[in-house]
């Protein structure tokens, strides 16, 4: 402790260049909180998917409608217990930049399919009463601020009323998922939309399965694509672990892409902070020359250089590591909804945190070997 | 005080080669010199006579070519490393011509340096320090920075770091050789009140011969080697 002014005034010797770098650095793990979050979401939607459940969709495209007529014929195969389906209603909220996830369900068979989604008991009777009525995730309800009773207007893009594409929704209820987990956005009640649309009825989006067994989820899903071969309408039918991992796939391979991202966020971020540590250093070439007069061991100089570049990189990234943690904490998912999840878990709180001393460490180490070779009396001799 | 008269440092046959390239310099070429515990000995000569490098030689700062370099009885010109480093931090104060004090401490701060280096307590190092700079009247700059300094103040700021752990040796590379004569009387009037008050022993290099003067002894060196003995002052 004896040493930390010293430190921390070689530090701030030239206050703007380390004001600059300590911000470059706090972005750089702002960053690095909301790539991990968002690696997280993309692995999280398949490890939070039920591994009993499977996904059945038409076997061109998840986006082509299916008849609701497969519902009781999906039922009747061997091995499946449950049936509801859900459909993408992708309506506007006031600004289409106020994107959310929507989806037309069954409410009994929805909720009874995802008992991760907790409603009050009182809030899903009034939905079973209210043709018009919709739940909403505790986030969503946040965001936009809406209570229950609050009437919500969406504008239908894909669907449309016979009056027009206006929508209105009272929301009966506001539900939760489990920690960290949005699951879902807006749930409307299907009926609703299949009577009040203009385009026609008893098409739904895809069908949610639960099976008895999930050692059998292949065996089950050829059954049922076999049983729609050959019909205008066909099947594919996987696990929902796997339909997510597709459909995480389809955009690319999230994980690694922000990796890749990450790694080289922090490699300029190493660089830029090695170049503000090796100019510090050269700077005061003949400061450090007189801490080696006064009698500072070639190892402890290195230290010094070491703890302000850790110093620089910990208070950089700490402040950037704390402050995107919070942000992520209270606005969570910025996409309303559409991602499963949106947190940094602890692990990587710790991996950020083991990174700044890594910055530190990598961005000190070859301005301290330059300061710990440097010979006292040529320093000297340039002053 | 007790010591005054015995030899503190002994220099014998001191050679120090510096190569260019090809091109061998020969800056000091056997030079024997003694230093009696509290004089205050004065070091003139040209430059690049060689003067400077002597007194690193002596300081722990350079090691030499060829010959012996011993200090209370130490043979420096064997330590290296960081026993070289903790033997200068005990015995040696340096005093600079551009006074080299860190500009991001304050006075009291960069007096404070040399202390961090002992296992002495905050409040023990404070009270050095606060002796260091009632001894060169600076008690009042105290949480100056070097740039409020006038030259002459900032080389009491230096001498007070050099003072501060009560070295064996007090070495000084042209003391006065960026100040007004004013500002110079004052620091060899200091220079002069530790050594005869405090019993300071002092090697002071210097082209000035008026600062020459106010030392004890004067020695002339001239392409390495040491011309005169000089009357005793």
């Amino acid at each position: 402790m004896k040493y930390f002014p010293l430190v921390w005034s070689s530090l701030f010797r030239r206050k703007v260049r380390t004001l600059f770098t300590l911000l470059s650095i706090m972005i750089a793990f702002v960053l690095f909180n909301y790539l991990s979050a968002v690696s997280v979401a993309f692995s999280m939607g398949v490890d939070v998917a039920g591994s009993d459940r499977l996904m059945l969709i038409h076997r061109v495209s998840f986006t082509q409608l299916l008849p609701e007529s497969y519902q009781e014929r999906i039922r009747a195969v061997d091995g499946v217990t449950e049936v509801t389906h859900q459909t993408w209603f992708g309506g506007v909220y006031q600004d289409p930049r106020n994107f959310f996830a929507q989806f037309a369900v069954e409410p009994e068979g929805y909720l009874s399919m995802y008992p991760e989604l907790r409603l009050p008991d009182d809030a899903k009777e009034r939905w079973l009463h209210d043709r018009t009525g919709a739940v909403v995730s505790r986030s969503l309800a946040d965001r936009f601020d809406w209570e229950v009773g609050d009437r919500i207007p969406l504008q239908g893009t894909i669907w449309r009323t016979r009056s027009g594409n206006t929508w209105e929704f009272t929301i009966d209820g506001i539900y939760d998922g489990a920690e960290g987990i949005n699951s879902g956005g807006f749930l409307l009640r299907y009926d609703y939309l299949d009577q009040a649309n203009s385009l026609g009825r008893g098409f739904v989006g895809n069908y949610v399965i639960r099976i008895d067994e999930p050692s059998r989820a292949v065996e089950i899903g050829a059954a049922i694509d076999t049983r729609f071969a050959n019909s205008p309408y066909e099947t594919k039918t996987s696990t929902e672990q796997a339909f997510v991992q597709a459909f995480a796939n389809q955009i690319g391979d999230v994980g690694t892409m922000m990796t890749a991202i990450m790694i080289a966020v922090l490699f300029t971020i190493l660089l830029v902070t090695a170049n503000t540590m090796a100019q510090s250093v050269r700077e005061r070439t003949s400061e450090l020359a007189v801490l080696k007069t006064l009698g500072f061991t070639d190892r402890r100089v290195l230290s010094l250089v070491l703890v302000e570049s850790i110093l620089l990189a910990v208070v950089g990234g700490g402040v950037g590591l704390g402050l995107s943690w919070m942000l992520i904490q209270q606005q969570g998912d910025p996409t309303g909804g559409l991602l499963p999840a949106f947190f940094v878990p602890p692990r990587d709180l710790v991996i950020g945190v083991g990174l700044t001393l890594c910055l530190g460490i990598a961005s000190g180490i070859l301005p301290g070997v330059h300061a710990v070779r440097l010979r006292i009396v040529d320093a000297l001799r340039r002053t | 005080m007790s010591n005054r008269g015995t030899a503190l440092v002994q220099v014998r046959s001191l050679h120090k080669v510096f190569r260019r390239g090809s091109e061998r310099i020969d800056v000091l070429e056997g030079v024997d010199l003694d230093v009696t515990q509290g004089e205050f000995l004065s070091l003139m000569g040209p430059s690049g006579s060689g003067k400077t490098t002597l007194l690193n030689l002596i300081g722990g700062l350079d090691t030499p070519s060829d010959g012996s370099v011993t200090v209370s009885g130490e043979r420096i010109d064997r330590l290296s490393g960081g026993k070289l480093s903790r033997w200068r931090a005990r015995h040696i104060g340096f005093v600079f011509q551009l006074y080299n004090l860190l500009p991001v401490l304050t006075a009291e701060r960069n007096i404070e340096l040399p202390l961090l280096l002992t296992p002495l307590s905050r409040t023990q190092r404070r009270t050095h320090v606060a002796t260091a700079l009632a001894m060169v009247g600076l008690s009042d700059r105290a949480k100056h920075y070097p740039r409020q300094l006038s030259g002459g103040q900032e080389q009491r700021v230096g001498i007070a770091r050099a003072i501060v752990t009560d070295p064996t040796l007090l070495l000084c590379d042209e003391p006065t050789g960026d100040l007004d004569r004013a500002s110079a009387n004052e620091i060899l009037d200091l220079l002069q009140a530790l050594n005869e008050e405090h019993g300071k022993t002092i090697l002071m290099v210097t082209h000035d011969a008026r600062a020459a003067a106010r030392a004890g002894r004067t020695l002339h060196l001239d392409k390495g080697t040491l011309t005169s003995g000089a009357a005793d002052a």
